[in-house]
């Protein structure tokens, strides 16, 4: 409890029952005394304890965007929550906005105009644009994000494979030995210890029943057990997201499947506490693989859609680089689910290949219709029953991108963690 | 946080002499403070009282603050809050030619919480030291009763914005008539039960003020003796008018703290107190929401007019245009308080000042007549201090925002539009008239739906809650978890009656229907009434 606080408690039944406005702000000009502040931690833990109490949770991910000239613009992820109340609802059917302002104009005037296309760039989430450069620092935003969203995440059940030793990380244990002093006794190796002393002392007459009441105990003999740094090791994972960025995935298929692979990517880095390697994959006919996230959320081209040659190029990275031995691999794959028709073997082909080395494939369909009719990646899977022969490895599941909210988002990465 | 320096103090005390010269009326006593940006983000979630209960969503608007500020670091000059004495809070990096002209600001600030009647149920009190107390009170339930607390103040809080802010204002400055029992026999018994002549009931008037001016100890008893052998049901009648004017006067979260079944149980009394906490918190806080554009624009006005007078910032004014003009112009696009409140306060100035707030110029009707009217009266003073004294934001716009204004000022609504033909957003022009501008003004007040319990339908079991609709439909997304919270608190279902507005999308016609929302096992349902 901070010191200020605990002032304030104490006077509730103590002889001081006053405590002068100026005194309380002096009092504690080092330490504020008007916070006790709960860390996110605390926060998140509440909103947890909610549930379990019978009411729904109430801290939401806000997004800050930071604007920049180039471009680049950054997005930071805040908690935030709503206190609800009655209010009056200004505009219920009205789309259009009205403000106050200055100018000699006429009615009718148009007085400034603003890209709508700039507006998606500018980070406030519509999908990707097709420009910028700068590379957009995720990573410690993204740690912060992924903590938030353990919360609503469990693990699947994880390989212990690629143990690596760690160069940061030490654990302590009583593995070593010191004569004379130490942190506990080993009993064991003390009695043999002394023994063996009194042995060449020439102190036990009967070798095969030594009198433990005659002999003589040094305490150099005493054996200790003693910290000692030992090298932890830690599991590492590699995470390929891979999205279709053809033409009719602009605008609201985009914005789902990069939310999705935003909070996924987070949730993972949080989890294997920064040791999450990434690796980016665009396709539409062709699959190619892209350096850095921003590059994967910007990249946007007008062509047609084969979803193959994408499986096809994660598996060959793997293969070349014989990732599966050393790592965890998670495949996210986000589509609108349009498909060339003739390549349904050739998918469900690499899709069994690559379901020997993943611990994970997460199909994601935002589709973009409006309809609940499936699309053609959805109907490829199904009737190549390879959903249930491979149930283990692989998830599916479809959102309609056009009304899509933070909860389905979370639900669908509920359903690809599941174990 | 500290108090400011004694060479900063002096400088107050200086601006404090010339603005009640200039007519300004505050306490002697104040506190200046100096805050570090960390306590200024630290303490805008507690509405900047140091002293405010401990609450979780606060600490979440301070993560965020924190995260704001470092993407847009940004500070007020000044922030001043109503206590007693009264507290600001400066950053540290003012020259002084700024300090004196954003001590005149807060100066101003202060004249107005302390003179402006709709401040008045705040005067005897000091918020600052009441907060503390419920700060430790709240605090101690929290030792007792953990989370649960938090639970209280989350629910009550969602129903905060219902409090009778107004009926209290009232009933200060309005007393009841009735509410005695002379009071209630004169004025209602006599006519409206007895339905009797006005000059019998004079004539009991004298009765009666006889008898007290001879027995001034007993006579009010001797003389309601008499009433009660001739009408032995006037008494009755009278504690059922105060019975029911009582009732009347409690507000949704007074209704509920006084009559929930759940919080009526002896182990949950405790809660009742968190309940009259933040309903207190709420109703002290209503002046100031209600008064944001008349205020500002109250302390710009000053802090103009005292910083040109004051002999000590010689020198400095260029700058100082330059920072007034900052914080006073209209924006191009957006709505700025300071500004409008500014030009509003200077436009009833000016209209003192040529008399043309009297009957005299109401009753001119010839255009030419009224454009030259000037009685030269400079009574532009008295007009605005009467503003400071009787009016809030609606009252300022509804009375003075008109054509003569918006034009003078080339006031404007702007509408967005999408283009879809260009892929753009348009902003433009939407209307000059002032109809529409002070509608669009009026829109952005703080105005809380009225909501109010109906206390004839009301059970253990069920809390009926009536929407006095003006209007405008309730925010839909934030009833359910509003009605929950009711409903924690009630201990049982919930209902609303309200309205909706429902729009043919092929002609553009809107028509109202009444529909009733339900709260009954942690489900809402909606029904067309």
């Amino acid at each position: 409890m901070k010191e200020g606080q605990k002032k304030n408690i104490d006077h509730l039944d103590g002889d001081k029952s006053y405590l002068r406005i100026e005194e309380l702000f002096l009092n504690n000009a080092s330490e504020s005394s008007y916070v006790s502040l709960q860390t996110l931690d605390e926060l998140m833990a509440r909103d947890n304890q909610r549930e379990e109490d019978g009411f729904e949770r109430k801290i939401k991910l806000g997004k800050i965007i930071k604007p920049s000239k180039n471009g680049s613009d950054e997005i930071i992820i805040v908690p935030s929550t709503i206190e609800t109340k009655f209010y009056h609802d200004n505009a219920p059917n009205s789309e259009e906005e009205e403000f106050g302002g200055t100018g000699t104009e006429e009615e009718g005037t148009v007085i400034g105009e603003k890209s709508n296309k700039t507006e998606n760039e500018d980070g406030s989430g519509k999908g990707p644009g097709d420009g910028g450069e700068e590379g957009h620092d995720l990573n410690s935003d993204a740690y912060n994000l992924g903590k938030v969203l353990t919360e609503y995440f469990n693990l699947p059940k994880l390989k212990k494979k690629g143990m690596k030793k760690s160069i940061s990380q030490y654990n302590y244990e009583l593995t070593d030995t010191n004569r004379g002093f130490g942190q506990l006794i080993d009993k064991k190796q003390t009695i043999k210890r002394i023994i063996k002393t009194n042995i060449l002392l020439d102190n036990i007459p009967d070798k095969t029943k030594p009198d433990l009441s005659s002999l003589i105990h040094s305490p150099q003999d005493t054996i200790y057990k003693i910290l000692s740094r030992e090298v932890s090791y830690e599991t590492e994972a590699i995470v390929f997201f891979v999205r279709d960025y053809s033409g009719s995935m602009q605008g609201y298929p985009s914005e789902a499947v990069l939310t999705q692979h935003l909070f996924l990517y987070s949730w993972l880095m949080y989890h294997y506490d920064k040791r999450v390697k990434t690796r980016f994959i665009l396709h539409d006919t062709q699959a190619i693989e892209v350096e850095d996230f921003n590059t994967y959320y910007r990249s946007n081209v007008a062509g047609g859609t084969k979803i193959f040659p994408a499986f096809e190029l994660v598996n060959t990275i793997i293969e070349n680089e014989q990732l599966h031995l050393s790592k965890n691999i998670y495949v996210f794959y986000g589509s609108d689910g349009d498909d060339w028709k003739d390549n349904k073997n050739n998918l469900v082909g690499e899709i069994k290949r690559l379901s020997k080395y993943a611990n994970r494939i997460g199909i994601f369909v935002a589709r973009n219709s409006g309809n609940d009719n499936p699309t053609s990646l959805e109907s490829t899977i199904e009737e190549s029953n390879i959903l249930s022969e491979l149930n283990e490895t692989l998830k599916i599941t479809q959102i309609n991108s056009r009304d899509f909210t933070e909860n389905q988002i979370i639900e669908s990465i509920k359903l690809f963690l599941t174990v | 946080m500290k108090l400011v320096n004694q060479h900063t103090k002096n400088i107050m005390e200086g601006c404090k002499e010339r603005a009640q010269e200039a007519g300004l009326q505050f306490d002697q006593e104040s506190l200046e403070y100096i805050v570090t940006n960390s306590d200024l983000i630290e303490l805008q979630p507690k509405v900047m009282i140091p002293t405010m209960y401990d609450f979780w969503v606060n600490d979440i608007e301070i993560i965020q603050g924190k995260e704001k500020y470092k993407v847009f670091p940004h500070n007020p000059y000044e922030t001043v809050i109503n206590s007693r004495p009264a507290i600001s809070f400066y950053n540290d990096n003012n020259p002084d030619w700024l300090n004196v002209m954003i001590f005149y600001h807060v100066l101003a600030h202060i004249d107005f919480f302390q003179n402006n009647l709709l401040f008045s149920n705040t005067w005897n009190e000091d918020f600052v030291g009441k907060a503390l107390a419920d700060k430790r009170q709240v605090a101690f339930l929290r030792t007792k009763h953990g989370r649960w607390v938090d639970y209280v103040i989350e629910f009550s809080r969602s129903i905060d914005n219902l409090v009778g802010f107004f009926p209290a204002l009232n009933e200060k400055t309005a007393p009841a008539i009735g509410a005695d029992m002379a009071g209630y026999y004169f004025n209602i018994f006599c006519q409206e039960k007895l339905k009797l002549n006005a000059h019998i009931v004079f004539k009991q008037i004298e009765e009666h003020n006889k008898l007290i001016s001879n027995n001034p100890q007993v006579g009010n008893v001797l003389f309601f003796n008499n009433i009660i052998k001739k009408h032995p049901e006037f008494e009755l009648e009278f504690k059922k008018h105060i019975e029911h004017n009582k009732s009347n006067k409690l507000d949704t979260i007074e209704f509920i703290r006084d009559n929930s079944p759940f919080l009526n149980k002896e182990e949950n009394k405790w809660m009742k107190t968190i309940v009259n906490i933040v309903r207190e918190s709420s109703v002290y806080f209503s002046p100031q929401i209600r008064t944001k554009i008349i205020n500002e624009g109250w302390a710009s006005f000053w802090h103009d007019k005292l910083f040109r007078m004051d002999d000590r910032i010689n020198g400095n004014e260029i700058q100082y245009a330059k920072i007034n003009a900052s914080v006073t112009s209209i924006n191009r696009a957006g709505l700025n308080p300071y500004a409008i409140g500014l030009r509003l306060i200077q436009e009833v100035e000016e209209l003192g000042n040529r008399g043309m707030l009297s009957h005299e110029f109401e009753r001119i009707t010839n255009i030419n007549d009224r454009a030259n009217f000037n009685t030269n009266q400079s009574k532009g003073l008295d007009a605005i201090f009467h503003l400071r004294k009787h009016f809030s934001d609606f009252t300022l716009i509804n009375a003075f925002v008109n054509q003569d204004f918006v034009s003078k000022h080339n006031l404007m609504v702007i509408g967005k539009r999408q283009n879809e033909e260009k892929n753009i957003t348009e902003y433009y022009v939407k209307s000059k008239k002032a109809g529409d501008y002070k509608n669009m003004l009026l829109d952005s007040l703080y105005h809380p739906p009225y909501i109010y319990v109906d206390e004839i339908k009301t059970n253990d079991k069920c809390l009926y809650l009536i929407h006095e609709f003006e209007g405008k439909q309730l925010l839909k997304s934030h009833i359910k978890s509003t009605m929950m919270g009711i409903a924690f608190l009630w201990g049982g279902n919930v209902e609303l009656i309200t309205q909706e507005i429902r729009l043919n999308k092929s002609d553009g016609t809107k028509w109202n229907k009444k529909v009733i929302y339900t709260y009954k096992n942690k489900k809402l349902t909606k029904e067309e009434l």
